[in-house]
């Protein structure tokens, strides 16, 4: 019967809130619709309606899957502080991170299906038993499998406390924690094997390097902490539910310090690149100076580069850092410098020149952009309805019918005093 | 199956139009409220039922045995006979084609090879045009599995080649080099396959179960030497050129949205012919054979003449190899 609440009060508090609440899952809700209608194109016709052919096989698809990889796996940037090393600022937040989490993985395994056209049940073929996974020399059947229980593992977590608080129980340590750190090796393991799907590939020089993976953590760790920092800020200025100061300056530091590695390592492949010119580096002359008349992701580097760098000296400078709005415009811009360099910039360029020295561009199609915006709305929506549920039931407003006592079970004190950050708007009261 | 939208007919048949609309509506809804197979398989399952016609009935129920058949290499003989029959009937119904398709094993005793002379080749891509009609390759989108580089003298470098000469050939100055799948022995296109829809066959030709691949293009990413290519829309091969001697793992129908590739003529070397790629060069510039056999042509050019092959630090030991006279 607890169960059967909970699932009534989570479907309630997501359908219920302000205007701006309704606003915001409408127009996640119009994107999705208009993101199915270009999938459901692409699925009658093929991917011919895509900007992808048979030189350049992947496209803005896989570019965001190698980017949100990333950032569900960034959520053990909290989980492990919080969980296991009992740190108090980020276990308000952890929630949230997992979160996060299943929602960047519920867009991973969207992408996954997006990229390969037709209806997304031919995927059967991988069901163990029926199908055939072609586990473990394949890369990508490690990385279905990977995503997968990590989809589960952050949905179980966080249910299973969520569910206890909402019942009035105090969540058994030993029933979870064990799983805690499963997912937190999780993390880093669906992170490597997904830049492995990369650097394995022999065919394709621009990928074929050993500092691919690390690359791929540091960016990982730049953009989830980054993508986390906008959110909480969020949250933090349009609820009760409280996140500590040190929580978000220590966010932001984590940020700042792989921001700063992220670049070096950066720098260090560009100057090997540069300064021992082979064929190898052809791609990466394509990508940040273009090939004679082909130089369509010249731009996009080059912007994305100017926020990471930017963004990356503002959270450098302490005071900058420390302020609230800075930190920020800060987050937001390297959140969206390292999606188009660890997606775009990465993935395109692998396939230009193709190994045979030919050089066809790429460019994606309307098609491709709203299946992509579609399936991003389809993210924030979930995040949305998961925070949405989660932070009343921490904050003890949403709890089981059925309980005896009447008195509140207060997991969290709401916050009611604010010691920094003046200039976030008051919190509204319920 | 709506899977691949492989029942919509390449001539654009009006009842094919007609009898897809309602698949890709549930299609459509089943994949809006959750994208589960078994909803799927439920929606797929149920068509039968309302179909119209009993050839419509026919078609969706060959179409649905289609979309759960198994893996090509776990099937009984029994199973293999089935399904042949089956996408016999399928090429009618959609397309009023009359094929036949074999299931010629790999031969004992038969490890095949190829191999290139760059002083005969001239530039002429009769081989280009001979495995397009032969391998039933889509002429809308004009998919080609065999490139012919045109090269400056003196040196090989591929990125300075030009594979889209349009001029009188053999041009001063230069050389030609053809490239198609190598059928290496270490196939890098292989492994990365997550449904395990392309493997090596006993007699080295790599191939692909059509009706397996999922269509992720891995191996496209995998392949050095460009040889994989995509079916992006639903390939078009006008009725009166379809070449109905057929292969499974060669060159009969592709769906939309699966990977294809030379597979050296399996339908024609399996019955001890030569590719139509060798058949058609004029100078003859290609030499393909048995490499287990010590009189062949290519063993004889293997022991005798020198020998390149490309990107040989990759380790994928193609069995295509390069020589001049
Ligand atoms: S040439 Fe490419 S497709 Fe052919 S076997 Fe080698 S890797 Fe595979
Ligand atoms: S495209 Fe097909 S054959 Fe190639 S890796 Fe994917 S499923 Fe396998």
């Amino acid at each position: 019967m607890h169960l059967r609440a909970f699932l009534l009060s989570a479907l309630r508090s997501a359908t219920s809130g302000g205007r701006r609440y309704h606003l915001w899952m409408g127009g996640l809700t119009v994107i999705m619709l208009a993101g199915g209608y270009a999938y459901l194109e692409q699925a009658n016709h093929g991917l011919v309606v895509t900007g992808m052919n048979d030189h350049v096989s992947w496209g803005l698809y896989i570019s965001n899957l190698a980017f949100l990889v990333g950032l569900a796996a960034a959520a053990v940037i909290l989980v492990l502080p919080a969980y296991i090393l009992k740190d108090v600022d980020f276990s308000q937040a952890v929630l949230i991170a997992e979160g996060v989490a299943v929602s960047a993985l519920v867009m991973c395994l969207a992408f996954v299906m997006a990229n390969s056209p037709g209806w997304p049940w031919k995927w059967w073929r991988l069901a163990p038993g029926v199908g055939l996974l072609n586990w473990p020399d394949s890369m990508l059947a490690w990385d279905v499998i990977l995503l997968n229980g990590y989809l589960v593992l952050n949905l179980a977590i966080p249910f299973y406390i969520l569910y206890s608080h909402y019942v009035g129980r105090e969540p058994l340590k030993r029933k979870y924690v064990p799983f805690i750190y499963v997912s937190v090796f999780w993390a880093v393991s669906i992170h490597l094997v997904t830049a492995f799907l990369f650097s394995g590939l022999t065919a394709r020089p621009f990928w074929n390097s050993a500092l691919l993976g690390p690359r791929f953590l540091a960016s990982a760790f730049t953009a989830g902490p980054a993508f986390m920092i906008l959110l909480l800020g969020f949250i933090r200025s349009n609820s009760e539910y409280p996140i500590s100061d040190s929580a978000i300056s220590k966010l932001a530091t984590v940020t700042a310090v792989a921001a700063q590695v992220n670049l070096v390592m950066l720098l260090s492949e560009l100057i090997f690149e540069f300064f021992t010119p082979t064929h190898h580096n052809i791609s990466a002359r394509y990508l940040f100076f273009g090939l004679g008349e082909h130089d369509a992701l010249v731009p996009w580097i080059r912007t994305g580069i100017a926020l990471n760098v930017t963004a990356t000296i503002t959270l450098m400078i302490h005071p900058l850092r420390k302020n609230p709005r800075v930190l920020m415009w800060a987050c937001a811009a390297l959140f969206l410098g390292i999606w188009v360099e660890k997606g775009i910039g990465l993935v395109i360029p692998g396939f230009i020149p193709s190994p045979l020295g030919e050089i066809v561009e790429y460019a994606p199609t309307w098609v491709e952009l709203w299946v992509t915006a579609g399936i991003w709305a389809m993210g924030m929506f979930v995040l949305t309805v998961l925070v949405r549920v989660a932070l009343p039931i921490e904050l003890g407003v949403l709890r089981s019918p059925h309980l005896e006592d009447s008195q509140p079970y207060r997991v969290v004190r709401p916050r009611s005093t604010r010691t920094r950050y003046p200039d976030v708007r008051p919190v509204r009261k319920r | 199956m709506s899977d691949d939208g492989n029942s919509v007919t390449p001539d654009g048949a009006e009842d094919g139009t007609v009898l897809q609309k309602p698949v890709d509506r549930r299609g459509a809804l089943g994949m809006l409220a959750a994208g589960v197979a078994a909803g799927a398989a439920a929606a797929s399952a149920c068509r039968p039922l309302n179909a119209a016609t009993p050839e419509e009935r026919e078609l969706r129920v060959l179409e649905w045995q289609e979309f759960t058949q198994k893996h090509y290499r776990r099937m009984t003989d029994a199973e293999r006979a089935e399904t042949i029959q089956r996408i016999e009937r399928l090429a009618k119904i959609r397309h009023d084609e009359d094929v036949t398709i074999a299931t010629t094993d790999a031969q004992p005793g038969v490890l095949f090879g190829y191999a290139f002379n760059i002083s005969k080749c001239k530039g002429y891509r009769n081989c280009i045009e001979a495995c397009i009609n032969e391998n039933n390759l889509d002429r809308a989108s004009d998919t080609q599995y065999i490139r012919i580089f045109e090269m400056e003298d003196g040196g090989i470098n591929l990125e300075e080649a030009d594979a889209t000469y349009q001029h009188e050939v053999p041009a001063e100055g230069h050389f030609y080099l053809g490239t198609q799948c190598f059928q290496c022995a270490n196939p890098p296109c292989v492994p990365v396959c997550p449904v395990g829809a392309t493997w090596q066959e006993p007699d080295g030709i790599v191939v692909i179960d059509y009706n397996w691949c999922v269509g992720c293009r891995a191996c496209m990413a995998a392949c050095p030497y460009w040889a994989r290519r995509f079916n992006w829309a639903q390939a078009e091969v006008p009725l009166n050129e379809v070449n109905p001697n057929q292969h499974y793992l060669g060159n009969r129908a592709r769906k939309k949205g699966v990977v294809e590739k030379c597979t050296f003529c399996i339908h024609r070397t399996r019955k001890g012919q030569l590719p139509a790629c060798v058949a058609a060069c004029p100078p003859g510039a290609r030499v393909f054979g048995n490499l287990l056999d010590p009189d062949s042509e290519i063993r004889w050019v293997l022991a005798n003449k020198h020998l390149f092959r490309l990107k040989e630090e990759l380790a994928t030991e193609p069995r295509y190899w390069y020589f001049s006279d």
